[in-house]
């Protein structure tokens, strides 16, 4: 295994100049994602506009695997529909957690990038972190954070 | 210093110390991670184990496995006989007064929590006072937060200074007569700090306030004597000393233990039962409900013998030396900073690097060997002192040597060349 297929160069450029990285004001949902095995933490924002992403964003701290998958996320979702976003949050998964040599990466766009966190499975977290958390703003949408820093 | 039986490389010169030597009594280090040498700098999460400890837990499983206290056939005497040996080699080891101060415990963790449980409920009240300190482990901290909730207790904390060190004079003005016990790290698992237990016990017993140390990062490498500490508990874990894991001891004074009521309840731990009542059986078994880790105590006792052939004051000496080396050599690469310089340390070197975060580091140090701790470090009260989330952590054992070190600082090279 090679680092490089980790750490690939679109890894390493998100990570240092993270996309999408601010609040939105008017999100009509915003969750936070914690991971306390590592510390890694971060806020979704979430902006629909009928069924479509209208704006996503998120803000937060944490590894290089967790802020590159955040932005890649951010940058992907805007636009798509929430059908879309739930189906790539499936593939993302699926990505990350199975080895499967059939899998249709062209589909993927950018986010293929972070296939090589499958072989670190220690790090598969860092990189679901957001997905999970926007899932979890799709699924509870006009919510606000609980608790507010 | 001691006598080094069977050392391949004994000299005339006793000063020198041959982690060499003693590395090649620990199997695993033979082994490649990554297809490279393993360079193993995370023995303060646990240690490895040398030959005689992995041979004295198999050999109990391969001849006389049997349950202890309470058969009269061969292999329950050759059983007890091995744990209560045990039993005698920790007494001796950490200069206890009678071999009924020492209780096997599963760790750290659980002589906590037995203090907390059985001392802390049957001695403490609604608005007692317990002094911690701002770089416990969670398992220092935790237990008595159960205990606040179930008595109202009152936990007060000493805070730390920016080198990682206990606030001089803060730990005086925190007594009051309502404090009822201290409980404090020997040294910190996340700085490396070793505090300054001996006055503090003494500071604690002028307000005849009783104190437990945890020991957990202190056992391990340098010597201990309960006695000469005067302390009232002393908790450590044996898989942070190159024995199994699953075993641990918590010494207290004889006369606190007699006063305690039992922890848990079941087998070994009564003398009769009935049910209108039973009676306890006597130290040690009153704390030792159930069928104990019979393997992991004997192993644990094979670590002690271990310990003992190198001599705890020159694995003291030596780790000091190669702390002062990683100490230099972390200090000297651009944008890394130690977190953690108290003037008095054991062998922990956690550190932050500008602009790449600790799991970053981790997993990249990993692919060329070199095995470190990256995260929390179950301290999170430290991290929020320093403002950071996590840090990277090398921590030492005797088996380690400069080019461990070296081996570190080359990683860390290649985590600069994949941020660059």
């Amino acid at each position: 295994m090679d680092l490089k297929d980790l750490y690939q160069d679109v890894v390493v450029d998100h990570n240092r100049s993270p996309r999408n990285f601010r609040k939105i004001t008017d999100a009509t949902s915003v969750q936070e994602g914690f991971n306390p095995l590592c510390g890694d933490k971060l806020t979704v924002y979430l902006k629909l506009d009928g069924d479509r992403i209208s704006d996503v964003s998120f803000e937060g701290s944490g590894c290089a695997i967790s802020v590159a998958s955040a932005s890649l996320m951010t940058e992907t979702l805007k636009g798509k529909s929430v059908a879309q976003a739930e189906q790539l949050f499936e593939m993302m998964h699926t990505l990350l957690t199975v080895e499967d040599p059939k899998r249709d990466m062209e589909s993927m766009g950018k986010l293929a990038v972070l296939s090589g966190v499958r072989e670190y499975p220690s790090r598969v977290k860092c990189a679901t972190l957001c997905w999970h958390t926007l899932n979890n703003a799709l699924k509870n949408p006009d919510s606000r954070p609980v608790s507010t820093e | 210093m001691n006598a080094r039986p069977g050392g391949l490389h004994d000299s005339a010169t006793t000063a020198a110390f041959d982690a060499p030597r003693w590395r090649r009594d620990f199997p695993i280090m033979k082994q490649r991670v990554h297809g490279k040498p393993l360079v193993y700098l995370d023995n303060a999460a646990t240690s490895q184990k040398p030959q005689a400890v992995i041979d004295a837990v198999s050999d109990y499983y391969q001849h006389y496995n049997s349950n202890v206290h309470r058969g009269v056939h061969q292999l329950s005497e050759l059983a007890t006989a091995a744990y209560e040996g045990a039993r005698e080699k920790l007494r001796q080891f950490i200069n206890a007064a009678s071999k009924q101060e020492i209780i096997f415990v599963r760790g750290t963790t659980e002589a906590i929590n037995l203090v907390a449980q059985s001392y802390g409920r049957s001695h403490l009240q609604s608005g007692d006072e317990i002094i911690l300190s701002e770089m416990e482990h969670h398992s220092n901290i935790v237990p008595w937060q159960l205990l606040r909730e179930q008595t109202g207790v009152t936990l007060k904390v000493i805070p730390i200074n920016d080198a990682g060190e206990l606030q001089p004079g803060a730990y005086e003005t925190l007594f009051s007569a309502r404090t009822r016990l201290v409980s404090l790290a020997h040294v910190s698992n996340a700085l490396g700090s070793v505090n300054p237990v001996k006055e503090m016990i003494s500071l604690a017993h002028q307000h005849n306030v009783p104190l437990l140390l945890d020991g957990a990062q202190a056992v391990p490498h340098m010597p201990v004597d309960v006695r000469d500490l005067d302390c009232d508990f002393y908790a450590f874990s044996s898989h942070k000393m190159f024995g199994p894991t699953g075993i641990g001891v918590l010494y207290a004074k004889e006369q606190i233990l007699i006063d305690m009521p039992p922890y848990q309840g079941g087998g070994e731990m009564i003398r009769t039962v009935r049910f209108n009542g039973s009676t306890w059986n006597e130290l040690p078994h009153k704390f030792e409900a159930g069928t104990p880790d019979i393997a992991a105590a004997i192993g644990l006792g094979a670590a002690v013998d271990y310990l003992e052939t190198i001599g705890m004051p020159s694995i003291r000496d030596y780790e000091r030396g190669l702390l002062e080396y990683g100490t230099q050599q972390l200090q000297s690469l651009a944008g890394v900073k130690i977190v953690g310089t108290a003037r008095h340390k054991a062998g922990v070197l956690s550190f932050v690097m500008d602009g790449v975060h600790p799991h970053d580091i981790g997993t990249i140090v990993d692919q060329q060997g070199v095995a470190i701790r990256t995260g929390h470090h179950c301290a999170m009260p430290v991290m929020e002192h320093f403002h950071i989330p996590a840090t990277a952590r090398a921590s030492l054992a005797f088996y380690n040597t400069r080019e461990d070190i070296n081996a570190l600082v080359q990683a860390l090279d290649k985590v600069r060349e994949v941020f660059r």
